[in-house]
């Protein structure tokens, strides 16, 4: 990390397994889900972290989140240990925004006791208040103020997940970890949303954690990139640097296979040679070698090591 | 010129409690042989329907009606359920978009994709299953052979959709419907299956329409495109002429929503469309876009304009004059 900024949200050598049954006798075997991630976030900062689906940034999210704990490593928020933290305190400083605003809103409760019911778990204030706070807020995420009663079927996909984002808001955390925020929303929406997460972020300070798989929302909005593969970071570096000079070859095929809306320069070939590999039987060594242009003969032998610089971070035998 | 499919104002209507609801309205466009219009606009916009119409599998309680509608010169309105049913997976098919779940889970891959073959060609099952594996191995999928006595839950959603493409090839069709044939999928797979659809096409001389609301995929795969908003196709023209010079003022806002690598700074806002789309239960008054329309005058809010053709290919639904439409543009990017 540089200079005297200190990451509000680490990540020490993240592991978590799931244990995942073969077959009535064959017993079972681990899933390596995240596998030694280390990453550190900084105040302000929107960290975007982009892979292909099953590669584990769910369970991370999850694990940010203290809805899984991790097998194994340390996970610190403003230097201090999650493991230890109660779930109040940690509800404090880090909330979610979720892909689906159809699913993750209570269809039997009012916008306003949605949003405010952070604030009566955590006895902030009283009734008076609440009510302010929630208006405040509906003001913040550009609501108009009657949908406090209203319900979230009666909201359209863009407002509920504006409802969404004042919930995960209301209790002023430093960290919101947004998966997918925009993935099921219409395009004239999801810019909509897209702004309005620009514009909180310079109002209120906010660090953001990412998670998308539409790359051209993640080089929008994100200040850092960090690139998995099959539970772990191959790449990590600053965004203009990562789009225009990736290193690790899967970087590069993922680039390469973004549809980006320029008229005239038809579907690009991807080079990435056999299909995903099965996460319970991971390649031994690099665990992308089979699907890699540039394999070299360790690369099937032994885990390249992650190398950090003044670019970034990267995990490949190219660059160590 | 001969199209190959020739639709002309295309109106679905659906009867719900509230009233009728007019899902297509006043549709009009052709696809020639070997070439691939896109069908582009957001959910609800009509564009799966127009889908369905042309296929006649729309929902039992809608009603359809047009003007023309035909193909290769069959007019598909006379046709009775059987003779269509003939057409359908024969010379004309359809991608549905969710590969979790149209494929039939209790059949085998073989079974389901030799089945169009052996329907609509009198062979033999070997001669079927041959096709089915030289199918396979051309959307990419590997040791085919051994595919075929696989149920689909054993198989990925990539793997599956290409399937779903295959399935839809069997009976080399002259048209291939699309719809959001990728949304499920992975950046990377996306791109593997345009790349070889668009390979197959140039194979085998078909037209696809292909439905979507990814600009991206648009502007890479689509020769010429169609923009629907509200049931009604609001501006037409080749992907280059519309990406470059848009004219109706809901593609320019469409267009102004994304983020362009390059184009729009790190950060910035983008650009949105304000307000919601009219509802399309009952009588509507004026252009369905007016009421979010930056540009709206008096005209807007009492007469629904026509399309304005520009040139064989581009026209456009809108009052006012494509300069005065190209100059507000412009105004607005600077």
């Amino acid at each position: 990390m540089t200079g005297t900024l200190r990451p509000v949200l680490e990540l020490v050598d993240v592991q978590r397994t799931f244990q995942v049954s073969r077959g009535m006798w064959k017993g079972k075997k681990n899933l390596y889900a995240v596998n030694g991630v280390s990453l550190g976030v900084n105040k302000g900062d929107v960290l975007g972290l982009v892979g292909e689906s099953v590669c584990g940034k769910t369970t991370l999210a999850r694990m940010l989140l203290g809805l899984l704990p991790p097998t194994r490593g340390q996970i610190l928020i403003d230097g201090r240990a999650l493991a230890g933290e109660d779930r109040r305190t940690l509800s404090r400083k880090i909330q979610p925004i979720f892909q689906d605003p159809y699913s993750s809103l209570n269809p039997r409760k009012r916008v306003g006791s949605i949003i405010s019911l952070p604030l009566r778990v955590h006895k902030v204030g009283n009734r008076s208040r609440w009510h302010q706070e929630v208006e405040e807020m509906l003001d913040l995420v550009g609501l108009p103020r009657r949908v406090y009663h209203s319900y979230p079927g009666q909201l359209s996909g863009g407002q509920r997940q504006r409802v969404a984002v004042a919930r995960a808001l209301i209790m002023h955390p430093e960290v919101v970890i947004c998966d997918e925020p925009t993935s099921s929303l219409d395009v004239s929406v999801q810019a909509q949303i897209l702004n309005l997460l620009i514009s909180l972020r310079k109002e209120l300070g906010l660090t953001y954690l990412l998670i998308s798989h539409n790359l051209a929302v993640v080089e929008h909005l994100a200040t850092r990139v960090a690139v998995m593969y099959l539970g772990r970071i191959v790449e990590e570096a600053e965004t203009d640097r990562l789009f225009q000079r990736p290193r690790h070859p899967y970087t590069r095929a993922l680039l390469e296979s973004v549809l980006t809306p320029e008229p005239g320069l038809g579907v690009p070939a991807v080079h990435l040679g056999a299909g995903f590999p099965n996460p319970l039987d991971p390649p031994a060594g690099c665990t992308f070698h089979p699907r890699c242009l540039s394999v070299k003969p360790e690369c099937s032998e032994k885990a390249p090591p992650s190398r950090k610089d003044e670019e970034g971070m990267v995990a490949c035998h190219l660059y160590s | 010129m001969t199209h190959l499919l020739e639709v002309e104002d295309l109106h679905v209507d659906i009867p719900v409690p509230a009233g009728e609801l007019h899902a297509v309205r006043r549709v009009s466009f052709t696809v020639q042989p070997g070439e691939t219009l896109c069908l582009v606009g957001e959910s609800g916009c009509g564009k799966s329907m127009t889908a369905l119409a042309i296929m006649n599998l729309l929902p039992q309680v809608a009603r359809r009606s047009a003007q023309v509608l035909s193909f290769s010169r069959k007019d598909l309105l006379r046709l009775s359920e059987r003779e269509m049913a003939d057409i359908r997976g024969d010379r004309m098919s359809m991608i549905f978009q969710e590969p979790m779940t149209s494929l039939n889970p209790s059949y085998t891959i073989g079974n389901q994709l030799m089945e169009a073959l052996l329907r609509h060609r009198q062979g033999s099952r070997s001669a079927a299953r041959k096709r089915a594996v030289f199918l396979l191995e051309k959307v990419g999928i590997s040791a085919a052979k051994s595919r075929l006595g696989q149920y689909p839950h054993q198989l990925s959603g990539g793997l599956r959709q290409r399937v779903m493409i295959a399935m839809a090839l069997m009976c080399e069709p002259e048209l291939i419907i699309a719809d959001e044939p990728t949304t499920a999928l992975d950046v990377t797979i996306q791109a593997q299956i345009f790349h070889l659809l668009k390979d197959l096409q140039r194979e085998f001389h078909m037209a696809m329409i292909l439905i979507t609301h990814d600009l991206g995929i648009v502007a890479r795969v689509a020769d010429r495109l169609a923009v629907m908003y509200a049931g009604q196709i609001v501006e037409t023209g080749t992907a280059q002429e519309v990406f470059a010079s848009p004219l109706h003022p809901y593609t320019h806002g469409l267009l102004s929503c994304i983020p362009v690598p390059g184009k729009t700074k790190r950060g910035e806002f983008l650009g949105s469309i304000p307000g919601i789309v009219p509802t399309p239960i009952g009588q509507t008054r004026g252009c369905s876009f007016h009421n979010r329309c930056p540009w709206a005058n008096l005209d807007c809010a009492s007469g629904d304009p026509e399309i304005r053709p520009l040139s064989l290919n581009r026209g456009y639904r809108c009052h006012l004059e494509p300069e005065v439409l190209k100059k507000k543009g412009q105004a607005v990017l600077e």
